[in-house]
């Protein structure tokens, strides 16, 4: 094989030449003992959460499932979108009636100039983490893929109650299982894209979309 | 010209030596940072700055009830990365491979900057987008590029000003923390024809957005630095705030990932220490707006191709040294910076290197080699303190380290000086020291030696003008005199 290869690992293990051959990486211990198990109840939890998100300068909407297809409607008309990008999964039923839908497919993906010219993108996620105010999109059915929550200027999120974790730990943990096995890409959203670049004074909204709206629907 | 003057742009200096490998000589820091010491307006903007995140990180840090423990788990999983490094690599190289990408191995600059260009070149691409990323600084990835004719474009807002301003990024954070708005404005009214352009941080901000979008969405290839590879895995992380790392890492069909062999973390679990200790640490928040892990290629779901470029460029021998190894543990989250009272007063580009503030006065001259004298510099740009230990996420002890380096470079001024080092007045002032340490009697006596010797020069209490070949000493800091009467000699004399 390459030769540079050859050459970093050689140098690697002339610099690690007083390792004793027979430690094994385990040897060297890790604590484990940081918070890894929330003890806050749903409630606090699904609390925390919207505070946090907030925090962010997020929108955040908390509303019962019934209310899913009004509130969505309303949220769109109040953003001024016309041209809404929808991912593959998403539930047709809360998708309002009055709209442009740029149905994301499979067989037919939306083009990154169609998605750059729509107002805004609807999704669900994956995952929620109350102790960061965090969004895990995992790819899934109703997310779509990365670009959907990219291009558009504005990004309607919607999660159930029940998905959100307390912990960072419990977050990374949760996708565990997938990562090791099929590897999907996955994005974390803590608030909508800001630069705090300029004499830190924080904008929010450079390249990603610039307002980020979360319902957290209960059942 | 704008309003203000910067450092950046009356200071005339050499800057960086762009590749490690070539052996520009740097100016020292001692050099550098007199002139930068006298700019006001850049001590202004820096302190500032500093302040802010300083003050954000304790608040959320504090917040941490286990803060203590993650940063314990930190650095002993850097440290187990460090010693099995070779099968780390190996199973990483492994694990890409499997999920669809391409792995390249770069001994240094040199060689990492031919193997992206030809990929470049591949695709036929001229212009590539580029994610903030200080190891594409560290091997001048943009100029090496430009050689060829491609156009390597930074689309981080801060590195897209330093960039425009064909000037050097001054922070690990926040590149651009040198200049104020209205010399940002000025920078853009110039260089990306807007005209009507008003210097709030928005609008600047908005400008940029439109000049990137379109560049976004013609990339054929992106280019970015790495914050952790998973060696289970393959999994990539990058972690960042504008969106500017999704679009380069999602948008282009080629993606080409260029990270220090150092970046390795065994497991994807383990990112629940790390991404607990780097945002609260870098940006002082819970959580930083977005961040992106892919594993090798995804179909239909961003790049078709995926190049990740292990890059080694001095850092074996880093991993050589016992005890600089440490210093590879760092997650460049730039604490150490803002807590410097030295950075705080210089500022970044006195360092003349990619990697500025304390954890950059001990990597600078491990990559770099003793041998450059700018680099050997470094290791005395700090007054010991120790804050920059305290807030490191990944417990590098960094005055040990500098302390370790400024004996190397002690012992290898003393083995090539030959006999000009050994009369030299610093050399055998110490020696001399050591000799009055071995024993009580001889200390005693030169210290009552001194105490006569030492009159004429005693003003006001303190001594800050030495003669002849001693002044060197007093040039820089004032020296306590002998009291009139030590404590040994008060206990002798008290009456019991």
């Amino acid at each position: 094989m390459s030769s540079a290869k050859d050459n970093i690992l050689g140098s690697i293990r002339a610099a690690l030449r007083e390792v004793p051959a027979e430690e094994q990486p385990e040897d060297i211990e890790v604590p484990r003992d940081y918070r890894k198990q929330g003890e806050g109840g749903v409630i606090d939890i699904v609390e925390r959460f919207a505070e946090r998100v907030g925090e962010y300068k997020a929108t955040v909407n908390r509303i019962h499932e019934e209310e899913l297809k009004d509130t969505i409607a309303e949220s769109c008309r109040g953003e001024g979108v016309e041209a809404l990008a929808v991912p593959d999964g998403f539930p047709g039923e809360w998708l309002p009636d009055d709209l442009t839908l740029l149905q994301d497919k499979k067989d037919a993906p939306l083009s990154h100039r169609e998605l750059d010219r729509s107002d805004g993108v609807i999704t669900t996620c994956a995952l929620g983490i109350a102790q960061t105010g965090t969004l895990v999109l995992d790819a899934g059915a109703g997310q779509g893929r990365r670009v959907l929550t990219l291009l558009p200027d504005y990004h309607l999120c919607i999660i159930w109650e029940s998905q959100i974790v307390e912990l960072v730990s419990e977050g990374f943990r949760y996708f565990e299982a997938s990562v090791e096995q099929e590897g999907p890409p996955l994005t974390f959203i803590s608030g909508p894209s800001a630069t705090s670049d300029i004499e830190l004074s924080r904008v929010e909204g450079v390249h990603g979309p610039r307002r980020l709206e979360v319902l957290i629907v209960s059942r | 010209m704008p309003e203000h003057n910067t450092g950046a742009d009356w200071i005339n200096v050499d800057f960086i030596s762009v590749t490690m490998k070539n052996k520009k000589k740097t100016p020292t820091f001692e050099e550098t940072a007199k002139a930068y010491l006298s700019n006001t307006q850049l001590r202004r903007n820096i302190g500032h700055a500093t302040h802010t995140i300083r003050e954000k990180r304790e608040t959320v840090v504090g917040e941490m009830p286990d803060w203590e423990i993650l940063r314990e788990a930190g650095s002993q999983l850097k440290k187990r990365v460090m010693r099995h490094l070779d099968d780390y690599l190996l199973q990483l190289e492994a694990s890409v491979q499997e999920a669809g990408g391409k792995v390249h191995w770069a001994g240094d600059a040199e060689e990492a900057n031919r193997i992206i260009a030809d990929l470049v070149k591949e695709q036929q691409a001229e212009e590539v987008v580029k994610v903030k990323s200080i190891t594409t600084d560290e091997i001048g990835l943009n100029q090496a590029l430009a050689g060829e004719g491609i156009r390597a474009l930074e689309t981080d807002l801060a590195e897209l000003i330093v960039q425009l301003a064909e000037d050097e990024p001054s922070h690990i954070l926040v590149p651009a923390i040198h200049k104020n708005r209205s010399e940002i404005r000025e920078l853009f009214r110039k260089k990306l024809n807007q005209q009507e352009l008003s210097d709030r941080p928005e609008d600047l901000a908005e400008a940029a957005r439109l000049y990137l979008r379109k560049k976004f969405l013609n990339a054929k290839v992106g280019i970015s630095g790495a914050n952790f590879a998973v060696a289970d895995t393959g999994t990539v992380a990058v972690v960042e705030s504008e969106g500017n790392g999704r679009m380069c890492t999602t948008l282009p069909e080629t993606l080409i990932t260029v990270m220090g062999i150092e970046k390795i973390i065994p497991r994807w679990r383990d990112f629940e220490v790390f991404m607990q200790l780097l945002p609260r640490s870098s940006t002082a928040e819970r959580m930083n707006p977005y961040n992106s892990f892919w594993t090798g290629v995804t179909e239909g779901d961003g790049p078709r191709e995926f190049h990740l470029v292990l890059l080694d460029n001095g850092r074996t021998n880093v991993l050589a040294d016992e005890v600089g190894r440490q210093t590879l543990n760092c997650i460049r989250c730039s604490a150490c910076l803002n807590v410097c009272p030295v950075y705080e007063r210089t500022g970044g580009h006195a360092y003349n290197s990619v990697y500025p503030g304390p954890i950059g006065a001990i990597l600078t001259p491990q990559l770099r080699g003793l041998d450059d004298e700018g680099a050997a510099s470094l290791p005395y740009a700090s007054t010991l303190c120790g804050a920059c230990y305290e807030v490191c996420p990944v417990k590098i002890n960094i005055p040990e380290v500098l302390v370790h380096l400024r004996g190397k470079i002690v012992d290898r001024k003393k083995r090539e000086g030959g006999l000009k080092t050994k009369t030299d007045p610093e050399h055998v002032g110490m020696r001399w020291m050591g000799r009055a340490f071995t024993k009580r009697s001889r200390y005693e006596r030169a210290q009552k030696i001194a105490r006569l010797g030492q009159k004429i020069f005693v003003r006001d209490g303190t001594i800050s003008n030495l003669p002849g070949e001693l002044s060197g000493w007093t040039a820089m800091r004032d020296l306590k005199p002998i009291p009139k009467q030590t404590f040994r000699e008060w206990w002798g004399d008290r009456d019991e």
